[in-house]
């Protein structure tokens, strides 16, 4: 009841016969415009009441609106951002078959131009260990490939044939610590053997030291070997040591970068004589 | 009976009032009874009924005026209020203090009837400071008197009974 008691409350009390008293003098007192205070009163707080209730109403309106288009965003960015996902996979398989495309015509090309009967093949897959530089590709005893046929890629020699199955064929690369090609310096004729060192460079030995050798010097196949044909770039040398006369240590750069393979020749059949005249005509 | 006491006190005030309404000083009545006797119920009752008494009076004296109503009774309403607030927190029952309260309540009085008509345009007042200082005087004169008595009346009747009571 302490609740009820006016007393308790003096001060809302005082404040409301104040607020009725100036209600009752506002309602008998006019502006100069003539119209009655009490009405000027009561319409400029329930202009101000409206005024504010219009805010609210507008501010709340355009919060959801606002949302509402959030969401609507918020669907558009996840949708456009699944197109742009599929499009970057559209564009990267496009690349990929535009290299491809690349890659065989240079293939295609290089099947022209050389003498000699080449079976197009596929990189499938790289070395299973990392002491072998190995790759294998797509084809086997079955399209006609054999142990120590030679593989080119357009760039120059890559390897050699080294364990054929039925639909696939294991390669040595130049680089492998197993591997050597017998070659000589295009612009010398400073013959020598050119072997894997397991890392990305080769060597060149059995360099005589009166050879003439320079950093440089592109280096090719000689084909006395009998797996490789004559003439094809096995790369370039990086370097050259010599010592007592003699050259120790030659390194040659390989023209192919072996490891972004993706087709490669595989020599079938050297047609030597064919292989010989374009040598010739090198020289010449 | 308080409230029966408040509002007889009150009718008592305006009827006086009425026929002291010639003693006018700067266009101001002399003395004003109706604000004495809400100063003089805030004081002995608290703000809430001097708040009360003071709105009811102030709208009477309004009502049977010429002017605005609720000009006198905002004015009483506040005065009486904060006498009564005034009283309840300080002792004012000497002398001095009250007629300070008296003198005090009818300049706040003054200043907030004068400046409510003001400020409404309705009415102007020539030298108010006359007016307020006159009227200050009377009703802190007739408040300390009416004080006297009223304290005063029941010891007086006590006196005069026994006197009367014959003697054995």
């Amino acid at each position: 009841m302490a609740l009820l008691d006016i007393r308790q409350r003096t001060g809302w009390l005082f404040t409301a016969v104040v607020l009725a008293q100036l209600v009752l003098i506002s309602a008998q007192v006019t502006t100069r415009t003539g119209v009655p205070m009490l009405e000027v009163a009561v319409f400029g707080a329930v202009a101000e009441i409206q005024r504010v209730a219009t805010g609210v109403i507008s501010t709340t309106s355009d919060r959801w609106q606002q949302y509402v288009s959030l969401q609507d965003v918020r669907g558009d960015n996840e949708r456009l951002r699944s197109e742009i996902g599929e499009l970057q996979l559209q564009l990267q398989q496009e690349r990929a078959l535009a290299q491809e495309a690349r890659t065989l015509q240079a293939l295609l090309q290089l099947k022209k131009a050389i003498p000699l009967t080449t079976i197009s093949a596929a990189v499938i897959a790289g070395g299973a260990s990392p002491d072998f530089r190995t790759l294998t590709i797509d084809k086997g005893t079955r399209q006609g490939i054999q142990g120590d046929m030679a593989v080119v890629a357009p760039a120059g020699v890559v390897g050699r044939v080294i364990t054929p199955s039925l639909r696939a064929a294991k390669v040595q690369l130049l680089i492998d610590r197993n591997a050597a090609v017998a070659g000589l310096v295009e612009r010398s004729r400073a013959q020598g053997v050119v072997v894997g060192t397991g890392e990305n460079r080769l060597e060149m030995e059995y360099v005589p030291g009166t050879a003439d050798i320079r950093v440089g010097d592109r280096v090719v196949t000689s084909g006395i070997d009998g797996i490789y044909p004559k003439g094809f770039l096995i790369g370039q040398i990086e370097s050259v040591q010599r010592g007592a006369g003699d050259y120790t240590k030659v390194v040659v750069k390989p023209a192919v970068e072996l490891s972004a393979l993706e087709a490669v020749l595989v020599v079938s059949s050297p047609q030597q004589s064919k292989t010989e005249d374009r040598e010739n005509e090198v020289v010449e | 009976m308080k409230v029966a006491g408040v509002l007889i006190a009150v009718a008592l005030a305006i009827a006086m009032q009425t026929t002291l309404d010639r003693l006018v000083v700067g266009g101001t009545a002399a003395v004003d009874l109706v604000l004495v006797a809400v100063v003089y119920v805030a004081l002995t009752m608290g703000p809430v009924a001097g708040m009360l008494t003071g709105s009811v009076a102030g709208l009477l004296q309004d009502a049977l005026s010429s002017g605005v109503i609720g000009v006198g009774g905002l004015a009483k309403t506040v005065v009486g209020f904060l006498a009564g607030a005034i009283g309840q927190q300080f002792i004012v029952t000497a002398a001095v203090p009250r007629l300070v309260m008296f003198v005090a309540a009818t300049g706040l009085h003054s200043l907030l009837f004068m400046g409510l008509y003001q400020v409404l345009g309705v009415r102007s007042f020539v030298s108010p400071l006359t007016a307020v200082g006159t009227q200050s005087l009377g009703n802190a004169i007739i408040g300390m008197l009416s004080f006297s008595v009223i304290e005063g009346l029941p010891g007086a009747m006590e006196r005069r009974r026994l006197s009367r009571r014959p003697r054995l």
